[in-house]
């Protein structure tokens, strides 16, 4: 199947490929922090935004867009002793691994950018890069709260790569492919004992769960949120940015929340098929539902994360080092024993 | 060493889930605007017509933010040949927001009551010097100021509440009395309102003698006599300032069918001097005001036309 | 190494000199260097609540030596005291330990009444235990929130603020205050309870009550607190004892000194203290204690409301209060640790000193003791739990 996206000329194809992945990344992840807002705010038995509006419609709905207006406006520091060039390039260093992930997500039937044969190999090693950005803020900024940030975030991602990618394994070896456009459709023709229609999220329930504390430590989102633990390091890399520069750190946050949650849902929960075993009709009606569909899932995990920030007190470095070398990594390579042999013995 | 996920995270997750699915506590502030407390230590109001420029307040203040000018006012004597008296004419009250710690120990210690506590808090300024406000802003202050709580049970009476409660007995008396001399008028003639403007007089006789035969001098209990008087004009007519009004009101604290009484028969007496003027209140909606902003104002126009009466028939004596 | 060695070290460019930045050397036989890395946590630091600074050196991720270093917020506050009438005092000494403001109004009346053998009529010293207590419990509730909030879990924070709010508005109803109350003068209060203030403390104890376990199921029965908390900065009493620490810091070693109950003042003698104590002093239990000491408080509250008697709430005082000529020690219980109040009066109407022993101050002399060997992140669990208010350390 080809990309709806697809068109005769080369050139015309690329760019609107180029236009559609960034608009929905700006938008997905303004969509998502105003989410987050408003859930976090209403758990913690407040409100949230409720004042910054789009025209009539108000409770807070234009607060992100307020507030990268508010970042554009602040003054752009660059500290005195900061290695200037790679200070500055690091925000976009780490920006755009969570860009290049969403060129492989499918989101409905045709509704992706690119179907690349290696699909999920490229995502999960795309989503790896985002560590260099860090690393090169945390360095640059000449500032020790940054560093011990940075080698913090550095330690995080060799720890949480392992699960996070040996999950991903473990249903490449299920579904018999790389292609996550092909895992989708694999992955609702699966039927447990000639009966139940499921998706992968249950037979590799353990896998699931895995990715998804993977995900979460990979992001730095609380409770792993020691990289940018504001109580004692201040902000980590963040520390020394300001204005738009620091608006691309939290972007990056917000939009590799979607992209994961968004992996996850591909992987484990059928991706734009609403239920195991659907059937969605041809054409552009298909591509809506399916859209939609992976859509909602995407923002139902993205706001367990945020339920989970809500509610956790973040780990210890240590203890998080210990959690992913005693516990998730035993556990995701005993799951691929697992898998291996009922794929082998059950054909 | 951590271990893996037990009840404790769940029961946590429950929680917060629990507390999103109920609504929010928050108040949308400027839209909806708190229930403050009549005590609340929101700013301070002056009556300026209360105040003698004795500088109690001024002197106590631990952080000397209130300004006080005054000077000497030589008022002539009020009889041929009598002596003129000089008295202090109050020229600028002003308290510096800024520096002010909110610890209420001029409204304490002020004897003639001319400082209360407001709860109102909206004043924030731009600039800090604009936090030094003056008179007639304290004295606009004065409308917001509610009535003291009454008290919890089993709170003994304060002096000025015992007293007050005296006043607004003999006032039900006079009241019914002015209100028996009214209905008598206006069935002899037009002009019935008359009597009953005036149904507190400015010297309590009674005071006076008894004064009198204590042993006390003439001047000073002819100065008691007036401010009994004067207690009971407040008690009667319910104005802003005396302390003693709203416990007068308050029937859970003295004898319930007195307090009612005193009420009911306060009310003929009240209505020459209305509680709130009108004609301001419209104008000032017309150019455009608020409604808060006008009610205070137009309350504000009639205190002040209250003021000028009685001081006009002081002036009569 | 030296400093000036180190600049050798670095091609001439001292330590912290622009352009220092953070280089590491390679010697000549290619061992890689390392150094204790100092750190500065604070006067501004997230962590630190107030403007404490922790002079800390670590070696990669673990504190070997710390050193707090105190006095940005000194404000002089007993050289003021001795230009202050007794009732500007109280509404001074709200304001050093702003989180327990009631608890010090009344210590200091406390002193002043005593030198001047003053008898404060019952209503009163019950109304004072009764808004001690309720003080105790907003304090106790902004530390339980700013744990969680240092651990990383912020929500905590939102729910203690709202409980809090309801005891400010209770509090506000009787003192005018939220904050700072000044409520108390020598020889009983400023005014009587505002009709109402009852009804709603006995409706607002059992839903403080209620909560309370709320805090329990979020953050002390979760497996991440523990493994944060447990055994991390843990006081052995004797230490305790030396540095003292007073207040819930060491009733969490298991010692139960509380002056409420070795040396009763107000009513406290009247009504049954429980002083819940822990076993290991570490930043678990110290954070259990605050929690149980919110419902004994909640106890000593219902006590004061079915014993509240009729009568004046002030005694009869002169109008400028002055203590007789000498010296007096009161003791109290404030909901950080032990306060003193050590007042010396000359007879005028202004004391001649006014020395204040506060909880904080001692509370923190423990820090460097409890931080050294213990990991970076273990700092905020431990500097979270000792409780201190920076305002009462530096006075």
């Amino acid at each position: 199947m080809e990309s709806i996206l697809t068109f005769d000329s080369l050139l015309f194809t690329v760019v609107v490929k180029v236009l559609v992945i960034v608009a929905f990344f700006l938008v997905a992840a303004l969509v998502v922090g105003y989410l987050e807002h408003k859930v976090m705010g209403h758990m913690q038995d407040r409100t949230g935004p409720m004042e910054a509006g789009l025209g009539p419609v108000k409770h807070g709905v234009g607060q992100l867009v307020a507030d990268g207006a508010k970042f554009i406006q602040k003054e752009d520091i660059i500290p005195r002793s900061a290695d200037r060039w790679v200070f500055a390039i690091a925000p976009g260093v780490a920006l755009v691994p969570t860009l290049m992930i969403l060129v492989v997500i499918p989101f409905g039937p045709g509704v992706w950018a690119e179907n690349l044969d290696l699909g999920l190999f490229f995502a999960l090693a795309a989503s790896g890069v985002t560590v260099i950005g860090v690393l090169m803020a945390g360095w640059a900024s000449a500032n020790k709260f940054s560093l011990m940030g940075a080698i913090r975030d550095a330690a995080q991602l060799i720890a949480y790569e392992l699960p996070l990618v040996l999950a991903g394994a473990a249903v490449a070896l299920q579904a018999g492919t790389l292609s996550l456009v092909e895992i989708v459709e694999r992955q609702n023709e699966l039927v447990l004992f000639d009966t139940i229609p499921v998706w992968y999220g249950v037979p590799q329930v353990i896998g699931f769960g895995l990715f998804f504390v993977a995900a979460m430590a990979e992001l730095n989102r609380p409770p792993f949120d020691m990289p940018i633990a504001d109580s004692e390091i201040i902000a980590g890399h963040m520390t020394e940015y300001t204005g738009l520069r620091y608006a691309f750190f939290m972007l990056s946050e917000y939009a590799g929340m979607v992209v994961l949650s968004a992996l996850a849902v591909v992987l484990f929960l059928g991706g734009w098929y609403p239920w195991p075993g659907a059937d969605l009709p041809d054409g552009a009606w298909g591509a809506v539902i399916g859209t939609v569909t992976t859509i909602a899932k995407t923002v139902i995990l993205a706001m367990v994360m945020t339920w989970a920030r809500a509610t956790f007190p973040r780990l210890r470095e240590d203890q998080l080092q210990r959690m992913a070398w005693t516990i998730l990594i035993p556990l995701a390579l005993a799951q691929i024993v697992v898998i291996a042999i009922v794929i082998v013995v059950l054909p | 060493m951590p271990t893996a996920p037990k009840i404790g995270l769940l029961k946590g997750l429950g929680l917060t889930l629990k507390t999103a699915l109920t609504p929010a506590t928050t108040q949308q502030y400027p839209h909806v605007k708190p229930d403050l407390p009549p005590r609340t230590r929101g700013v301070i109001a002056l009556m300026e017509e209360n105040c003698t420029v004795c500088f109690q307040c001024a002197r106590e203040c631990p952080d000397w933010c209130i300004y006080i000018d005054s000077h000497k006012l030589t008022v002539p004597p009020k009889e041929p040949g009598g002596r003129s008296r000089t008295r202090n004419q109050l020229d600028r009250f002003a308290i510096d927001f800024a520096l002010c710690m909110y610890c209420g120990i001029c409204v304490e210690v002020c004897p003639f009551d001319a400082l209360f506590w407001s709860p109102e808090f909206e004043y924030s300024e731009h600039r800090i010097a604009d936090l030094t406000h003056e008179m007639d802003q304290l004295r606009e202050w004065m409308d917001t100021v509610p009535p003291p709580p009454p008290l919890e049970v089993g709170a003994a009476m304060p002096k000025e509440v015992q007293d007050g409660q005296r006043a607004a007995a003999k006032a039900v008396e006079e009241a019914a009395e002015a209100a028996r001399a009214a209905a008598e008028a206006a069935a002899q003639a037009e002009a019935a309102a008359q009597p009953a403007a005036e149904p507190a007089p400015d010297f309590d006789q009674e005071t006076y003698d008894r004064l009198l035969a204590e042993g006390k001098s003439e001047r000073v209990a002819k100065a008691k006599a007036k401010k009994a008087a004067a207690k009971q004009r407040s008690a009667a007519g319910g104005q802003p300032g005396g302390s003693a009004s709203p416990q007068a009101d308050d029937g859970g604290s003295g004898s319930p069918q007195a307090g009612a009484q005193a009420a009911a028969a306060a009310e003929p007496a009240a209505e020459p001097a209305p509680e709130f003027d009108q004609e301001t209140y419209d104008r000032l909606l017309a150019e455009g005001k608020s409604e808060r902003v006008a009610a205070a104002k137009a309350k504000a126009a009639a205190a002040k036309r209250r003021r000028q009466a009685s001081e006009g028939s002081e002036g009569d004596q | 190494m030296t400093q000036a060695a180190a600049a050798d070290a670095a091609g001439g460019v001292l330590p912290g000199a622009p352009g220092e930045s953070l280089q590491v050397e390679v010697r000549s036989d290619g061992d890689l260097q390392t150094q204790d890395m100092n750190l500065n946590i604070g006067p501004q630091h997230p962590a630190t609540h107030g403007v404490l600074r922790v002079v800390i050196d670590v070696d990669g991720e673990r504190i070997v030596r710390a050193q707090p270093v105190i006095g940005y917020m000194h404000r002089a506050f007993e050289k003021l005291a001795e230009h202050r009438d007794y009732r500007q005092i109280i509404a001074l000494v709200n304001r050093h330990d702003w989180l327990s403001a009631f608890c010090n109004e009344v210590g200091v009346a406390l002193a002043v009444e005593r030198m001047m053998e003053l008898e404060v009529p019952e209503r009163a010293q019950w109304i004072r235990t009764m808004m001690c207590e309720w003080n105790r419990i907003m304090n106790h509730l902004m530390f339980v929130s700013s744990f969680g909030l240092e651990l990383g879990a912020i929500t905590p924070m939102f729910y203690a603020f709202r409980e809090r709010e309801d005891i400010q508005n209770l509090m506000e109803s009787a003192t005018g205050g939220r904050l700072h109350f000044t409520y108390t003068r020598g020889g009983g209060l400023k005014d009587d309870l505002p009709l109402g203030f009852l009804k709603a403390s006995e409706e607002l104890v059992p839903l403080v009550r209620r909560r309370n376990q709320e805090y329990r199921d979020l953050l002390l029965g979760n497996e991440i607190f523990h493994a944060r908390t447990k055994g991390v900065g843990a006081l052995e009493p004797e230490v305790a004892l030396d540095y003292g620490v007073t207040g819930p810091a060491l009733h969490a070693t298991g010692v139960a000194e509380d002056s409420r109950v070795t040396e009763p003042y107000l009513k406290y003698d009247e009504v049954d203290v429980t002083v819940p104590v822990a076993e290991n002093g570490d930043s678990y239990d110290r954070f259990q204690v605050l929690l149980d000491r919110i419902d004994a408080s909640c106890d000593i509250i219902e006590q004061c409301l079915g014993n509240l008697p009729a009568g004046p709430f002030a005694a009869k005082t002169p109008k400028q209060v002055k203590a007789p000529e000498g010296a007096i020690y009161v003791r109290t219980e404030n909901p950080l640790g032990q306060g003193g109040y050590y007042l010396i009066s000359d007879g005028g109407k202004q004391p001649y000193r006014l020395r204040m022993r506060t909880p904080s101050f001692n509370n923190v002399q423990m820090i460097p003791h409890l931080l050294e060997g213990s990991m970076l992140p273990d700092m905020i669990a431990i500097m979270g739990s000792v409780y201190f208010v920076v305002g009462d350390v530096d006075r």
